[in-house]
């Protein structure tokens, strides 16, 4: 897989990343490619993570999860997301070589975010293909 | 292929370290994390099984510096060697820029090797790759057993064996002991770079 993306294309997916995701009162919000690599990255500002480990083991955890899904004859799971005591964190495909990695805490609701997380996907996807 | 963010000036490079089960990829990026502690800010990442065994893959990233205005971030992995694990090692393969293959010197393992490497070969044309067009360094591990009187392949019969089509770099080394760790890891990085910047002019 090959992509270039310019400024522009960057600057409106970090738009809407920040209007549609950030404003919930998420923690942080990554896109990435299924190769590991960051494209975008927003987050408080309160918190230091190692986004790039991060998005090496999503993009990982994802090609196990979707290999799983295949073994058991699923063409793949609707939903991935891990529950902790104060952070959660949601998994999104955006197309088939793109992830979105959310970190949100107590505050957001799961069913919400998801809602917000696929409108967002939405206009991304139409970036994406351009 | 590398991704390059043009709005942060940052190009993210995958090095993928390949070979058979035991054969030292681990060790290589261990000594690189224990060398180069100061300038590399993150932890490194390993998810092994309870035998001590690489199960998905090690990873770590470290920054080189500016080319052409850009800052360069280097993502080494490595994947699991251990023949079941194939699902798991294409999956680390998708989007390599460059590979390093660490052949075990051993005697009894010469055919482990040759089974890799062509494992590699498959998995590649998976991505539509090939080999052939992509920038490749060899090498030959755990020299320093021939102190110990294990029965080791020559350098010349290792060459002949995985190396006569190839042609790619090759370098005698002991992961262990950190012997030409570096310079390897060095090679790849350099010829990673040319062959992004050709790619990209």
């Amino acid at each position: 897989m090959q992509y270039t993306l310019g400024q522009t294309q960057l600057d409106t997916i970090e738009e809407i990343l920040q209007s549609d995701v950030m404003d919930l009162g998420v923690t942080c919000v990554v896109l990435i490619d299924m190769s590991g690599n960051i494209i975008a990255h927003l987050d408080t500002g309160e918190i230091h993570h190692d986004i790039y480990s991060l998005a090496a083991l999503a993009a990982g955890n994802f090609g196990a999860v979707s290999a799983m899904a295949k073994i058991i004859g699923e063409e793949e799971f609707s939903l991935l997301f891990h529950k902790g005591t104060k952070e959660n964190i949601h998994f999104s495909k955006v197309m088939d070589d793109f992830l979105l990695v959310t970190i949100f805490g107590k505050a957001v609701s799961l069913g919400f975010l998801r809602m917000k997380v696929a409108e967002a996907i939405g206009k991304i996807q139409n970036i994406l293909q351009d | 292929m590398a991704f390059v963010n043009m709005k942060k000036k940052e190009i993210q490079v995958k090095i993928v370290y390949y070979g058979p089960g035991r054969g030292g990829k681990t060790t290589n990026l261990e000594y690189i994390y224990g060398r180069f502690n100061e300038r590399i800010k993150t932890e490194m990442v390993t998810i092994k099984t309870h035998g001590d065994r690489t199960l998905f893959f090690d990873f770590l990233p470290f920054d080189i510096g500016k080319i052409k205005g850009y800052d360069v971030r280097i993502q080494l992995y490595t994947v699991p060697g251990q023949v079941k694990y194939n699902a798991t090692r294409r999956l680390v393969l998708r989007g390599v820029d460059g590979i390093v293959f660490v052949a075990d010197s051993m005697a009894i393992r010469k055919e482990k090797n040759i089974l890799s490497l062509k494992n590699l070969e498959e998995n590649l044309t998976a991505y539509k790759k090939s080999i052939h067009q992509m920038p490749v360094v060899l090498q030959y591990n755990k020299r320093d057993l021939a102190e110990q009187g294990i029965p080791l392949l020559s350098y010349e019969t290792l060459e002949e064996t995985l190396n006569s089509k190839l042609k790619a770099a090759a370098f005698p080394a002991s992961a262990i002991s950190g012997k030409n760790v570096v310079t390897t890891m060095k090679k790849i990085i350099a010829l990673t770079m040319a062959s992004l910047e050709k790619q990209l002019s």
